[in-house]
């Protein structure tokens, strides 16, 4: 018996649009998928070109703790308009990702918006990530301000944009 | 006494005894009686023969004309009644008149060695409803009592002495409480309430006793009716609650409430008003407020005896119906589309749908899932969901609606799951659910509203919804199909296989 490809569509599908950043901060292939739901909030999850999940590289350790003074796992929202969520801008940082070969990647918030989480869930079990990074393996849900909702995507790629920056890397042939 | 009250307001007296008249000088309810026959030491306004305490009301309006007229604008808006409560709203600054005839009277009376408590003192209000309800009551064939579900209202206004009041924004300042819109801040209440505090010296000095008379009289409002709310909903025979009228909804394509946004239809029709219609038409209401045992997505349909429901009809013209007739706009509801079906249609008093909503922490729902599974499994593969019993769930607000309520985390229970296999990637899965305490308390959603948390607990929300059935089946797993099968059943129930 053999799995099956589900004909109807799934649960990012159904409520979910896919917009892309690539090469955060200049730096290559560090691409970010952001999945908006139809309601406006945005879940930030590593684009499946992201060097993190690339040639079997494993976890070490997840860090939410950006600066001396900020971790984004104190962030705390109360009530139904999220006070007290830290506002992030498109530059962010989510968290810090150290991979068992040293190296260390930054995650970004790529859209403005409050914090509402982080997902604790990968710090225990890195491997979510890496085995399913546009679902269990999420890094932050936000949520962008109501008047900014439509607008926080005019700096994102779409979906095929990111595709053809993907065809255009593999072109040139750049490592990730 | 009609008589009396009208010969003697009728009279062309001197303004002085005219001062006395809002004083009960009448031959009204026996307790209250007290003559009083003295001479004011006002000198008169010569031009105005209005007096100023009642500003006109008890002389202008007391006319069986007026009361006609009051009687003519009800019968307009055809309502439906077998009594009714006269309520008349008078201005403000007619207590403060009051109050000043009063301080003066009580003066006068003293000085004759006479006793007049505040108490025996007829209120131009009651004095102008017992001159006028008589013949409204005649006029409309009801009868006028104390409390009634019909409301006549009767209102008067006054502008040219509206700033009589003010002198007490400045002697009692707390009795004033700032309005949010430009409505006044001397409202009837707050004027009374600064009328008992103020000291009678302080009021003498700020204010003439008697008071002065006006130029121009009272107008009247138009009169208003109003019917107090019918509630359509369920009685039940059990005594643990008294559930609500019942729906059906068959239509995967049909909201329960109006999906509007930014002032857009998204989807057309809805469940409340696929039932109000013909509610609203029969009962001649000027709206209603729809409302429910908690509620399923537009896609998820409602099965079984359906989901207790109340329907409250604003100021309904129409509220007398045989069961006959109950029955018959079932039928019509039933009827004008096959996207829902009603049942158990009944008018309740108001407490009956209170208790809708309450206890909805003990209530069980079944649902049935239709599931796709990623792995391929077969029928014993589902045999450990079989046995599993009381499944307890951390459900984090599901991201679907985390946008419009706050996050939190809350425990969910699954008492029970059946399972039926379909082929290699699908079966049915029906559950028996009950909705938990809130762990986290950052609002308690009293109401159950979001069980359809159904749909989470099949494909994990993100892994925010723990244990979730991707977890228990290692596989991964969405849901095709829900249904309600059951709402508000007594546990436990029965789950056929």
């Amino acid at each position: 018996m053999e799995d099956s490809e589900k004909k109807a569509p799934s649960v990012i599908e159904r409520y979910f649009t896919r917009w892309y950043r690539t090469d955060l901060k200049g730096k290559v292939c560090e691409d970010h998928c952001i999945l908006q739901h139809s309601n406006r909030i945005c879940v930030i999850t590593l684009a499946e070109s992201h060097p993190i999940l690339q040639n079997g590289r494993k976890i070490k350790n997840i860090n939410y703790q950006i600066s001396d003074g900020c971790s984004r796992l104190k962030n705390k929202v109360s009530g139904k308009s999220k006070r007290g969520g830290q506002f992030l801008t498109e530059f962010a940082p989510l968290c810090r990702i150290t991979c068992t070969d040293e190296q260390e990647y930054t995650i970004y918030s790529c859209i403005r918006g409050r914090l509402l989480e982080v997902n604790e869930a990968i710090m225990n079990k890195p491997d979510l990530l890496l085995e399913r990074p546009s679902t269990e393996g999420y890094i932050a849900v936000i949520l962008p301000k109501f008047e900014e909702s439509k607008s926080i995507t005019e700096g994102l790629l779409t979906r095929e944009q990111y595709e053809e920056v993907i065809v255009k890397r593999n072109q040139q042939e750049e490592p990730c | 006494m009609h008589k009396e009250l009208l010969a003697f307001v009728s009279e062309e007296n001197s303004p002085q005894s005219h001062d006395a008249s809002g004083e009960g000088k009448t031959d009204d309810p026996p307790n209250k009686r007290m003559r009083v026959d003295e001479d004011c030491v006002t000198p008169a306004e010569p031009d105005s023969d209005i007096c100023p305490v009642c500003l006109g009301v008890l002389q202008d309006f007391c006319h069986p004309t007026f009361a006609k007229q009051v009687s003519d604008a009800v019968k307009k808006q055809q309502f439906e009644f077998d009594s009714l409560v006269l309520t008349v709203s008078l201005p403000a600054q007619l207590s403060v008149r009051e109050h000043s005839c009063w301080l003066h009277v009580r003066k006068e009376v003293r000085e004759k060695s006479m006793c007049l408590g505040k108490d025996d003192v007829i209120q131009v209000k009651d004095a102008f409803k017992w001159a006028v309800q008589g013949k409204i009551g005649q006029e409309l064939g009801a009868a006028v009592l104390a409390n009634s579900p019909c409301e006549v209202s009767v209102g008067f206004i006054h502008p040219e002495t509206e700033e009589d009041c003010h002198f007490l924004a400045n002697t009692c300042p707390d009795c004033f409480k700032p309005t949010k819109n430009k409505a006044s801040i001397f409202t009837r209440m707050a004027v009374v309430k600064a009328l008992e505090k103020i000291s009678d010296e302080k009021f003498s000095r700020n204010y003439p006793c008697p008071p002065k008379k006006p130029n121009t009289r009272c107008s009247a409002l138009d009169t208003s009716c109003l019917h107090t709310s019918v509630f359509i909903a369920e009685k039940t025979k059990t005594n643990l609650t008294v559930s609500a009228g019942r729906y059906n909804k068959f239509s995967r394509e049909l909201p329960q409430t109006p999906w509007v946004i930014d002032g857009e239809r998204r989807m057309d029709g809805s469940v409340e008003e696929l039932i109000a219609a013909p509610l609203l038409s029969s009962f001649r209401a000027d709206g209603f407020n729809f409302s429910s045992s908690g509620r399923e997505d537009v896609d998820v349909r409602t099965l079984g005896n359906g989901r207790p429901f109340a329907l409250e009809l604003l100021n309904p013209h129409r509220t007398k119906f045989s069961r006959t007739e109950i029955k018959q706009i079932q039928e019509t509801i039933n009827q004008s589309s096959d996207k829902i079906r009603v049942r158990h249609l009944q008018i309740v008093t108001r407490d009956a749908t209170s208790r809708m909503k309450e206890g909805e922490e003990e209530k069980t729902k079944t649902y049935s899932a239709l599931i796709w599974t990623q792995k391929a499994i077969d029928d014993t593969d589902l045999d450990f969901l079989r046995n599993i019993k009381d499944l307890k769930i951390a459900q984090k607000t599901p991201l679907r609606v985390l946008h419009r309520r706050p996050l939190a985390v809350r425990q969910r229970l699954v008492h029970s799951m059946s399972a039926v296999h379909l082929d290699t990637h699908h079966f049915t899965l029906k559950l028996c659910t009950q909705a938990g305490t809130v762990l986290l308390i950052v609002v308690v959603s009293l109401h159950g509203r979001h069980c359809s948390y159904i749909k989470e607990f099949v494909h994990g929300d993100f892994g925010r919804t723990k244990p979730n059935l991707c977890d228990l089946m290692k596989t991964d797993a969405d849901i095709l199909e829900l249904d309600v099968e059951s709402v508000d059943v007594d546990w436990p129930p029965a789950i056929p296989d």
